[in-house]
């Protein structure tokens, strides 16, 4: 092959799993390094495929971080709060998540004393602002609803907003 | 203070096929507007990337014998049992099965149960899956030439194909001896 690879000395990395990306990048670097110059001479194009394999990489581990979020919630802040777990966690894989409370605490009260369904937004404001301030400590930003079917079941959407 | 839990050793092992998969779709969005795009990302994923997984594979074995204190292997049985159990595990996190052995033992399947190269990929409808799946025969070539052996690897099933599982075939060719460059003391 022509010209020179620098490879990292790999021996350095504790984790054997990111050897073979260290070799899989300077070949990478090697073969569209070159070719990104020729094809768009644009601001921010020269690294043009580099740059946006990185991106969307980062995109992907960005995305488990969010995911690790939401088990936060479901786990250490629902057993912090309500001394349970939550029942269920469903995501659409953009951003949206519903978490599935089958016996939700705050509800149960209402549930008991056989409230007006329409009531129990009010029931359901503080885990609101528990939620996305949860999240906004975390770095996320957030929306979050709900629906109540059937007291004290309740499910939470939560939107997590893309700056 | 955060309740994000740090990135283990599964997803360092994730970080090749996710980025394998990355750039295969990247280049994929980046020739979509070219007249000929299949033709290019042929050519850039087979011939002009294809020879790189050699590359790799003759990096990475020194890494291996460094890392897993592994012997010198006395047959291909045993050079199976280190790159399915060992190396496999180190490097992608998952350890595939082997099975079919040739009468001769000098052909055996690994048996993936998912394409590990795929799970991070959107690929086009009319791609084949061999394009990027071969990245991972030449990584395989490259390091076992390093130790000798030279090897042939090739993806006979894939499940993205529809097949039940993903298998690797490798076939034993010859030992390699060391050869002195004509005219070298």
């Amino acid at each position: 092959s022509s010209g020179r690879c620098w490879y990292h000395r790999a021996r350095g990395w504790r984790m054997a799993g990111a050897v073979p990306f260290v070799f899989l990048h300077a070949e990478m670097v090697a073969e569209l390094g070159a070719r990104d110059t020729d094809t768009d001479p644009g601001p921010g194009g020269q690294k043009r495929s580099l740059e946006g394999t990185g991106f969307r990489v980062g995109q992907a581990l960005g995305e488990r971080e969010e995911l690790d979020a939401l088990k936060f919630l479901c786990k250490d802040l629902w057993v912090a709060v309500f001394q349970k777990q939550v029942d269920g966690l469903c995501t659409n894989h953009q951003g949206t998540y519903v978490l599935q409370d089958n016996s939700f605490p705050l509800l149960i009260p209402m549930a008991l004393g056989l409230q007006y369904l329409e009531e129990a937004p009010k029931f359901l404001a503080f885990t609101f602002g528990l939620l996305r301030g949860a999240l906004r400590t975390l770095g996320f930003e957030s929306l979050v609803t709900s629906s109540v079917a059937t007291l004290p079941a309740c499910k939470f959407q939560v939107v997590i907003r893309k700056s | 203070w955060r309740g994000i839990v740090l990135p283990g050793t599964e997803s360092c092992s994730e970080l090749f096929t996710l980025t394998y998969g990355a750039l295969v779709t990247q280049l994929c969005k980046d020739y979509e507007n070219d007249e000929d795009v299949n033709k290019q990302l042929d050519k850039i994923l087979f011939s002009d990337f294809l020879p790189r997984g050699y590359n790799i594979g003759v990096r990475l074995i020194e890494d291996f014998l460094a890392r897993s204190n592994v012997g010198r292997c006395h047959d291909f049985r045993e050079t199976a049992d280190v790159i399915a159990k060992v190396a496999f595990k180190m490097y992608l996190g998952i350890t595939p099965s082997i099975t079919n052995w040739s009468p001769a033992g000098d052909e055996f399947s690994l048996i993936l149960e998912n394409n590990p190269l795929v799970d991070f990929v959107e690929l086009p409808d009319n791609h084949s899956s061999l394009i990027y799946s071969n990245l991972l025969c030449g990584v395989l070539r490259g390091a076992l030439e390093m130790v000798q052996m030279a090897v042939e690897a090739k993806f006979v099933q894939d499940t993205l194909k529809g097949d039940g599982v993903t298998e690797i075939r490798m076939r034993f060719i010859r030992r390699i001896e060391d050869n002195l460059p004509a005219g070298e003391e």
